[in-house]
């Protein structure tokens, strides 16, 4: 792998930069690998990586039935956190706050990972008790978070609008400060470059069209558009259309998919510091290093397939916006764009085995998936190479929707749906 | 925005006058006590998430407030059939086909 470096980008300035290079390979699927992992995403990417750097698993397939981080790792907005309710919540999204911070040293790539804080309103009294709540689980689980009033988060946060004659004036807010956002796609890209040049091969326009099992019932290979590939292992890490994919291995899963509605705006001058959102009257902004601001809406309530969302939806949030950030109630929108999400019922992922020997599976994110991409990868690496979970994704099973031992993130997840 | 007909009602209304009440025809254990956790755990949590022709129900909330049942295409978001809640489950195939799928 050709290392990016100032010396590099010096040299190569000298032809104009004509000769850099393919960041990754595009080859053919050979006959055989010792892991597939379906859908090349962040967290497929991820898991590719980890695997192929700390478990010495390189014999590698990560196939894609479109582009590389052409789905929800494209289309998400761009928000990382940690701040979740629940112990075993704070120890997995924590565990990628922790690979966030010098992941582009890591990757080589600069995955502009910026720790701006991420601020959440509280608008009702409800809200108060349940943030100030969130805030004593979050710092007795060693996750940071804190209390500011409404003047402290109008200091925090100079746009907003703390008056008390709005429709659902600000109380409060919690304040997560390692929390920020970062460049989706370059973790996509950082992930496929770094995996690729530890021999992992990354089939794209690939889809997979059935999981082959053997008599006793264990996983023996793939079918996909460019032919059988055989296969010990398979990872199932394609979001919205896991239900699909398990369904060719008979695993039945408890998923909804659901379009989820993002927006940017005209690109404009710094003008937004940080990441707000609020639960109650459901708006998320953030403004992107091109200056467009990028606002997160919510679900639609039917399941789709369709990758758009009603209008109204959109229009809600925006609403909501203009009511927050007056300033903003003149800049246009640019563009919409819908992702399909899949949803559990208690709104935590499932990093699990499966029913079936050597199927894996990696899914359930719903809303909020982006952010805990490094730390996913990581422990789902694990949980394939050595064929048992980690410590910190072993509660995450599809086991406990039959025992019963949910991890219940309905409030921490911030989308309603 | 879906435009959805109500079979009791007899009007078409926009979606924001409806609440989707998910998967339709699961039926609730008949007898909770000899009722085993795989299928307490496939009653409550576990969906089809149907990517094509689904059945769900939806309720008239800002109407007559009753439920009924919807067949529509999950890709092209588009309603087949609309039926009343004691209506069997029509034949989903012979729909699949009349919309081209």
């Amino acid at each position: 792998m050709k290392r990016y470096s100032f010396l590099e980008l010096a040299k190569n300035a000298f032809s104009a930069h004509q000769n850099w290079g393919r960041q990754w390979r595009a080859p053919e699927p050979k006959a055989e690998y010792d892991v597939v992992i379906i859908g090349a995403g962040g967290h497929g990417l991820a898991t590719a990586y980890y695997l192929a750097k700390e478990h010495g698993v390189r014999n590698v397939a990560v196939l894609e039935k479109g582009w590389l981080g052409g789905g929800n790792t494209g289309r998400n907005t761009t928000i990382v956190r940690s701040n979740y309710l629940w112990e075993e919540s704070a120890a997995l999204y924590n565990h990628a706050i922790d690979l966030w911070d010098g992941l582009s040293q890591e990757l080589n790539y600069n995955v502009m990972y910026s720790a701006r804080g991420v601020m959440m309103l509280a608008h009702t009294v409800h809200d108060v008790q349940v943030a100030q709540r969130h805030i004593h689980a979050n710092r007795l689980a060693g996750v940071q978070n804190e209390w500011l009033t409404p003047e402290q988060a109008k200091e925090y946060c100079p746009p907003l609008n703390i008056s008390k004659d709005i429709r659902y004036p600000v109380m409060g807010a919690a304040l997560q400060r390692v929390g920020g956002t970062a460049r989706h796609d370059a973790v996509a890209w950082g992930y496929a470059r770094g995996a690729d040049d530890m021999g992992v091969d990354i089939i794209q326009n690939c889809l997979v069209t059935g999981i082959k099992r053997g008599a006793d019932g264990a996983v023996e290979g793939v079918e996909t558009a460019k032919g059988f590939i055989k296969t010990k292992k398979v990872g199932v890490v394609a979001a919205g259309n896991t239900t699909n994919v398990m369904d060719m291995a008979g695993v039945r899963m408890p998923l909804e998919s659901y379009p989820l509605q993002a927006l940017v705006s005209e690109p404009v001058k710094p003008a937004f510091p940080c990441v707000v959102m609020s639960n109650t009257i459901h708006a998320y902004i953030s403004q992107s290093d091109k200056g467009e601001l990028v606002i997160g809406a919510g679900t639609d309530q039917f399941i789709s397939y369709s990758q758009t969302g009603g209008i109204h939806i959109t229009n809600h949030t925006i609403d909501a916006i203009c009511e927050l950030f007056p300033h903003f109630r003149r800049m246009r929108m640019l563009r919409n764009w819908g992702g399909i999400v899949d949803v559990t019922p208690d709104r935590s992922p499932i990093l699990s085995k499966t029913p079936v020997s050597g199927l894996y599976v990696n899914c359930g994110w719903g809303t909020g998936g982006f952010k805990a991409t490094p730390g996913s990868g990581h422990v789902f690496a694990h949980t394939i190479a050595k064929d048992e979970p980690h410590s910190i994704n072993a509660p995450f099973t599809i086991d406990r929707f039959k025992t019963g031992r949910l991890i219940d993130e309905a409030a921490a997840a911030a989308v309603a749906h | 925005m879906l435009l959805i007909y109500c079979p009791y009602c007899e009007v078409e209304r926009p979606e924001t006058e409806f609440h989707n009440g998910g998967e339709a025809h699961i039926a609730r254990p008949a007898d909770p006590s000899k009722t085993s956790d795989e299928e307490w755990a496939e009653f409550l949590y576990m969906r089809s998430n149907v990517k094509g022709i689904a059945v769900e129900r939806w309720r008239h909330i800002h109407g007559c407030g009753r439920f009924f049942n919807v067949v529509r295409d999950t890709v092209s978001d588009k309603i087949l059939k609309v039926y009343k809640v004691d209506d069997p489950m029509p034949d989903l195939e012979a729909l699949a086909k009349e919309a081209g799928r």
